[in-house]
């Protein structure tokens, strides 16, 4: 099952290499990565994408909290999260197809921030799931390059914030 | 800034290393370390141990941690001086031994460069600290030296390196010690929780086949004095892990040895016919549990640790506690008083009975050489014993194989911190050096490594510092002229194919090695004169090595092949005629 977890650090040197580390040392494998700052300019958050059964995802918990510098870890629970990811997306346009890949990417918001020849490249933010399906949409027309920023979260302000799990009272 | 005084970097490491109240370090000095070591010779009262190798200087901390319960310090310089640290610090986090590793570092503005003696330490080291500093402002260094104390020894304790770039220890500074350290995201736990404290007191106060699984976070938690009291007032059999050893007398009548690959068959029975197995500060490595899905498989699971990653890490633990064992361990003691208090009385009567009772059906054994060119490696151990027995003055290190697990078997400890050994990592080497370390940590004690011929080839060079440092320690060397582990791994799975494990008697000359290194040396090729050899090395007062040449074709039993259950153990394997 796959699992998102937001994990705060302490913006210093070494803090992602940090967490990075312990999931290839302990065999996690890591899906999706980022990483950014914060309302505080001392604390980042690094949100991560793995694919895990429960216990494994316990024992990620649990070894990140033993890191020096992470301040806290909490997993965003499907629901009571909003995740979002952004996709840059370059397509074969060849003139007779743009229109059509126009009004494709008008279904899901994206945007056309470059246009060449022959290409453009889309740039379209949603849910990782929606951008899967635009990607999947696109792809017949040939897809030349892609980059994808990896999901960020944050829990719902209606849903009681994330809160760490609690390990063992 | 009041109370600062200026000074250069190199000194505040010295000044920091005096507030938190170093008395020993261990170490080799070399280009990007010159600034403190020139700090050192200007005066401070730390004393520096001079080892012949990084790997020794750090496996001498360690062996200073393990008996004294302090932080072990190791300094070493870049590149080479710092990689040869890897080996003890990967040991210090195997093993939770509470260590600060001071290295050189090239000059902040050549980092990055492949400069001359130019390594990433702190990325090298990564996986295997609990954390690490790269000093990139000189200012910070007094509350990184704090940090860095701190973190090693509070939690579970381990290894932290601080890595400090050569212009970082010559640029000036105002020097004040913090009183406190400032880590938001360090938060070891305080109090182990009381409701799982209750539930249990209440589960081993109802349980008949309980046994107390005692590993080495009861010494790193000084819980020593508790565990002795749970296990007297509830009346509970006690194994230890090979890293727990010492933290229960080992004479005592609840005492039932060591459950494990090489433990007695008694005392693996106990564990695995046990209904509540009591974990307090032990992991389930996989050299005590054997195959993890047979592993005890009645019991329930209570886990005492200071580490919560280590709750249902392996095994599911049914009631989990976390926090420090000494406070743990107390107050399921209190609790248990209370219950008593209220008519509850131990029911562990019969299940002690039947432990005995495999102890006597099922001891350790082996057959005595009758005469031969070697004496047995168990000989040598029982008379190591048999010299030892009524001093609580005397503290045992080891290397790595098998005679790491005689020494386990035979030699019997009832103080803590008097066996000091590589558990975790296996790192073969590792008993003369921390042996070194040990005898500077405990002077009165007299300290006897217990090795093995191939680990004594991997840091013999620290006999040097031995008796250079004035720190006599005794090898008691198991000289069977084979890397003998894996001689009896070949003859028992690879079908007594031997590649590449004899090592010989013929070279060295152990005797003479000693004597070049300014030790007193002994053969002993007969038991006969094994007694007095053994008693003029420990009353010697110089370092000693006594080379006892044993029996190569002899085994350590009994043995659980590595993945199998512990219950099918192989048995004493006579190998008289079958691999002489």
């Amino acid at each position: 099952m796959k699992h998102t977890v937001s994990v705060l650090v302490e913006n210093k040197p070494g803090a992602l290499a940090r967490v990075s580390t312990m999931f290839a040392r302990r065999g996690f494998n890591i899906e999706s990565l980022s990483v950014g700052p914060t309302e505080r300019n001392d604390v980042s958050r690094i949100t991560l994408r793995v694919d895990c059964e429960r216990h494994s995802i316990e024992q990620i918990e649990k070894q990140m909290h033993k890191l020096v510098n992470v301040l806290r870890v909490s997993e965003l629970e499907p629901g009571e999260a909003i995740e979002r990811e952004l996709a840059l997306i370059k397509v074969h346009a060849p003139a007779d197809k743009r229109h059509e890949l126009v009004a494709l990417g008008e279904v899901f918001h994206a945007r056309v921030a470059d246009l060449g020849a022959d290409a453009m490249i889309f740039e379209v933010v949603g849910s990782p799931e929606e951008l899967d399906s635009f990607e999947e949409l696109v792809r017949p027309y040939g897809v030349k390059e892609m980059a994808r920023t990896g999901r960020i979260g944050l829990g719902r302000t209606s849903a009681t914030a994330p809160t760490p799990r609690k390990h063992h009272v | 800034m009041s109370g600062s005084k200026k000074m250069v970097g190199a000194d505040a490491v010295l000044r920091s290393l005096e507030a938190e109240g170093v008395e020993t370090v261990f170490g080799i000095p070399g280009g990007a370390i010159l600034p403190i070591y020139d700090a050192m010779a200007r005066g401070t009262t730390v004393r520096h141990v001079l080892a012949r190798h990084e790997q020794g200087g750090g496996h001498m901390a360690q062996g200073f941690a393990r008996a004294s319960g302090k932080v072990g310090v190791a300094f070493a310089t870049s590149g080479p001086g710092a990689t040869n640290l890897v080996t003890p610090i990967a040991d210090a986090w195997m093993d939770s031994t509470p260590l600060v590793c001071i290295t050189g570092q090239v000059r902040s503005n050549l980092i990055g460069t492949d400069a001359f003696q130019e390594c990433d330490i702190t990325g090298v080291t990564m996986p295997i600290v609990k954390h690490s500093w790269l000093v990139q402002d000189v200012e910070e260094l007094p509350s990184i030296m704090k940090a860095a104390f701190h973190v090693a020894s509070t939690g579970r304790c381990g290894p932290v390196l601080v890595d400090i770039p050569r212009d970082i220890q010559e640029a000036a500074l105002d020097f004040k010690y913090p009183d406190s350290v400032d880590l938001p995201g360090w938060k070891p736990p305080t109090k182990g929780h009381p409701r799982q404290i209750k539930e249990a007191a209440t589960r081993i106060a109802a349980a008949e086949k309980v046994v107390l699984y005692v590993g080495g976070g009861t010494l790193n938690g000084d819980a020593v004095k508790e565990i002795k009291e749970l296990a007297e007032l509830w009346r509970i059999p006690v194994v230890t892990t090979l890293m727990g050893k010492g933290a229960f007398p080992e004479t005592h009548e609840l005492f039932m040895g060591w459950p494990g690959m090489h433990g007695p068959k008694w005392s693996n029975y106990a564990v695995n016919k046990s209904e509540l197995l009591v974990a307090v500060g032990a992991r389930f490595d996989d050299r005590v549990t054997g195959k993890l899905s047979a592993f005890a498989p009645g019991a329930d699971i209570i886990h005492l640790d200071i580490d919560s990653a280590e709750i249902s890490k392996l095994r599911h633990a049914d009631v989990p506690v976390v926090g420090p064992l000494k406070q743990i361990l107390h107050d399921i003691t209190g609790e248990l008083r209370k219950l008593q208090s209220a008519g509850a009385t131990s029911r562990t009567e019969p299940w002690l009975r039947q432990i005995r009772e495999w102890r006597d059906e099922f001891p350790l054994r082996y057959t005595k050489a009758s005469g031969g060119d070697f004496m047995k490696p168990q000989t040598v151990l029982e008379a190591l014993q048999a010299q030892t027995a009524d001093r609580d003055d005397v503290i045992f290190t080891t290397g790595v194989g098998q005679h790491q697990m005689w020494a386990m078997q035979y030699l019997l400890c009832n103080q803590p911190r008097s066996f000091i050994t590589s558990g975790g990592l296996g790192t073969m080497g590792f008993g003369i050096p921390s042996a070194v370390g040990a005898k500077a940590a405990r002077p009165d004690a007299t300290v006897v490594c217990v090795d093995g011929d191939g680990c004594f080839q991997m840091t013999c060079q620290e006999l040097a510092t031995a008796s250079l440092e004035k720190l006599p320690i005794v090898v008691v060397l198991v000289n069977n002229g084979y890397l003998g582990m894996v001689h009896q791994w070949q003859n028992l799975f690879f079908e007594e194919r031997r590649s590449q494990v004899h090592l010989t008697h013929q070279v060295p000359d152990y005797q003479m090695l000693a004597e070049a290194y300014g030790a007193a040396g002994f053969t002993v090729t007969n038991e006969d004169e094994l007694e007095a050899a053994l008693s003029e090395a420990l009353t010697c007062g110089r370092t000693a090595v006594v080379d006892c040449r044993v029996d190569p074709a002899e085994g350590v039993y009994p043995m659980i092949p590595a993945g199998a259950a512990a219950i099918d153990m192989l048995e004493y394997q006579d190998p008289q005629g079958a691999m002489a």
